[in-house]
């Protein structure tokens, strides 16, 4: 475990270093594995940066969870002071101290009260230190500020002079040992600390940006190991620092094939009929009042009727007025809440940073186990930090939630324009996928449409579908689509009537057609009837005038016989034979 | 008022202590340099206890001790606290208040 025997200035070995684990979240993977064994490392920072507390949480942790004991060398504070400052992380200094786990020893240095007279040494500190580590056989030393003694000591050259070997010192003893140092103004600590401390610094930070206050951790140096040189947000949370590194997350997340239904059924029929995978990230993008969270609430509605956790982080809305709200569209979402399928967790984004949000959530998401968690509106939270901070941000959210094969949903606000031109074209490429929601305006009203832009690893619709809201709920229906363009709302309810019209239309026309037609039929029937009835008259006609020239013709000629028989008796014979034939015929 | 200023200065015995770290040069130079003093302007007034560190690591926390040598004035109050070898005369005088007695 002793890296060294004997106390010469230590080359970096070429073997991995023994690393002494911090136990502090996140810092152990930025380091390899935590703090170099043995070695004392130098953590500096400004005014609030939370030297103190992370050197109280090394050691604390190193007491509890690694059986290392420590001692708290304090200048600054009491040790009931300490003590009562890390009791608000959870630390219980007083127990530990009690089962000879911790030593606090707190040095006083009164400037005021120490005269110097001739020449001297810090032997006294380092016999204090040394009992210290001695009776309760300590592996960690921690020195808080050790700056302090060149205010308390007037004679800077001894205090170097003594610095350097009391680092040596504690390199002998193999303690690893963590000194804090006020940041300097153009060195890393005020007094030049780094000079003695050379195997390990880090460096605190305390950044204010856009009046939230982020936290920055950097590991500057480590010799002999590789370390992440980036700059690592960390912060200080109920259970003390956690680092959160951007960098470490991977991208071998186990994926499931499994689909889930969001809710709105033709919304499932757009994508492949099926919904989303489970475990993957969704984006809703939309404008102000498309009718995102309603899309997020049915989301989240029907995976609690499935019986899954949901968890629904809102940052705009507190919880009953969501509840209300759905409620209007005919989604009662209470039931669910008294369940426990359904739990709403509302934070202002600008209650706190970014990390804090993060921090938060992943404790939220820990606790509660959900299947499904809808961030409503990922963008609100986006401001609390610059763009870059919020992409890593949700980077490792999404990391977190995919490793953990929870489906995510994010609505982001897009403020007006064209919606693809916004900025979330960044966040979108972490996204699985991405349907939008849209304003058309037009003919004075405006209407919502749907569309999927992407659905990585299924096939989708291409349509844009109108998004009804009504009080029994949500629906997508065909807009209407023809040569003057997509038509929503009463555009699309006018333009059916006006086809349904031109039916009706074109339906009376044939029947008008049919009528006259029959009419025709009928009139030239009648016109033959007539027409028969004409031909009739004329053919009795034509009988009664034959039959009147037959009697007239018979007469004559009876009357000529009898004239001829009266007039000439040789006519007698003609007349009679004519006569006879025109009667066998008649007859 | 003669009774009185003995009184007073009777109840005013000096309690000095004088923490070292062994007994090296600079802690005997340290002792024989209080001596002196003492017995230049506190005969008969004071004791000097010599607390060695190294056989008592366990006393330096209790008056706080950094450095040493390290002279403690217990006695008379406020305690006062010197560090060094006391070779500076000046500084001892200021440091232990001696002054103000005579």
């Amino acid at each position: 475990m002793k890296t060294k025997a004997n106390g010469h200035k230590p080359t970096a070995p070429a073997t991995q270093l023994p690393k002494c684990p911090t136990g502090i979240q996140g810092l152990d993977e930025i380091t390899g594995g935590g703090l170099p064994r043995g070695r004392p490392t130098l953590i500096c920072g400004g005014a609030g940066c939370g030297k103190t507390l992370f050197a109280a949480e090394f050691l604390v942790r190193g007491a509890v969870q690694f059986d290392e004991p420590g001692v708290f060398m304090s200048f600054e504070e009491t040790e009931k002071e300490l003590t009562a400052n890390v009791a608000s992380l959870g630390f219980d200094l007083a127990s530990m101290i009690k089962r000879k786990k911790i030593v606090i020893d707190y040095v006083h240095v009164a400037a005021n009260d120490l005269h110097e007279s001739g020449d001297y040494d810090l032997e006294g500190l380092f016999v204090r230190l040394g009992h210290a580590i001695d009776s309760i056989g300590a592996k960690r030393v921690v020195m808080d500020t050790l700056e302090v003694l060149f205010g308390g000591l007037h004679n800077e050259a001894i205090v170097r002079a003594e610095l350097r070997r009391l680092f040596r010192w504690l390199k002998d003893k193999g303690v690893t040992a963590v000194i804090t140092a006020e940041r300097g103004r153009e060195q890393l600590t005020r007094h030049g600390l780094e000079e003695y401390v050379s195997d390990c610094v880090i460096l605190l930070d305390h950044r204010v940006f856009n009046q939230i206050a982020t936290r920055n951790l950097r590991v500057t140096k480590y010799r002999g190991a590789l370390h992440g040189t980036n700059e690592f947000p960390f912060l200080i949370g109920e259970t003390g620092i956690s680092v959160l590194p951007i960098t470490s997350v991977g991208l071998n997340h186990n994926m499931s094939s499994e689909r889930i239904a969001t809710g709105i059924p033709r919304l499932d029929a757009m994508l492949g009929g099926r919904g989303f995978f489970r475990g993957s990230s969704i984006l809703l993008t939309g404008t102000p009042g498309t009718g995102k969270t309603i899309v997020a609430a049915n989301f989240a509605q029907a995976a609690a009727r499935r019986g899954e956790r949901v968890l629904f982080f809102s940052f705009e809305e507190s919880p009953n007025q969501i509840i209300r709200n759905m409620h209007s569209i005919g989604l009662r979402l209470e039931p669910l809440v008294k369940k426990g399928l359904l739990r709403f967790h509302s934070a202002r984004p600008s209650l706190y940073g970014l990390e804090m949000h993060l921090a938060t959530m992943f404790r939220e998401i820990t606790e509660f186990q959900p299947a499904v968690v809808v961030m409503d509106p990922i963008t609100s939270l986006m401001d609390a930090g610059t763009d870059y901070e919020s992409k890593g941000m949700i980077t490792r959210l999404i990391d977190y939630l995919k490793a953990g094969q929870i489906t995510s949903l994010f609505t982001s606000l897009t403020q007006g324009g064209h919606v693809l031109q916004q900025s979330e074209a960044a966040m979108s490429s972490l996204m699985d996928s991405w349907l939008l929601l849209q304003d058309l305006e037009g003919n004075g009203e405006r209407n919502r449409v749907l569309y999927v832009l992407k659905a990585r690893g299924m096939a989708h619709s291409n349509q844009v579908r109108e998004f009804l809201i009504s009080d029994r709920g949500v629906d997508l229906v065909d807009a209407y689509i023809g040569p003057s363009g997509v038509l929503t709302g009463s555009a699309r309810v006018a333009q059916e009537d006006l086809e349904k019209a031109a039916v009706l239309a074109s339906q009376q026309e044939a029947a008008q057609l049919k009528r006259e037609v029959e009419r025709k039929r009928s009139a030239i029937e009648r016109q033959i009837s007539g027409l028969r009835a004409d031909y009739e008259i004329e053919a009795v006609e034509l009988r009664r005038i034959a039959e009147q020239v037959g009697t007239s013709t018979l007469m004559l000629t009876t009357e000529r016989t009898a004239s001829g028989i009266l007039r000439q008796a040789d006519a007698k014979v003609v007349a009679s034979r004519r006569v006879n034939h025109r009667n066998g015929k008649l007859n | 008022m003669k009774t009185k200023t003995t009184k007073r200065r009777a109840a005013k015995l000096w309690q000095l202590r004088l923490y070292v770290m062994d007994s090296t040069p600079k802690s005997q130079t340290a002792f024989a340099n209080l001596k002196k003093f003492c017995e230049a302007h506190l005969k008969g007034r004071y004791r000097i206890t010599v607390i060695d560190l190294l056989k008592h690591p366990q006393l330096a926390k209790g008056d706080q001790i950094l450095a040493v040598p390290t002279v403690v004035r217990r006695l008379p109050k406020p305690v006062r606290t010197i560090i060094g070898n006391l070779s500076d005369t000046a500084r001892v005088l200021v440091g232990l208040d001696l002054r103000a007695v005579d």
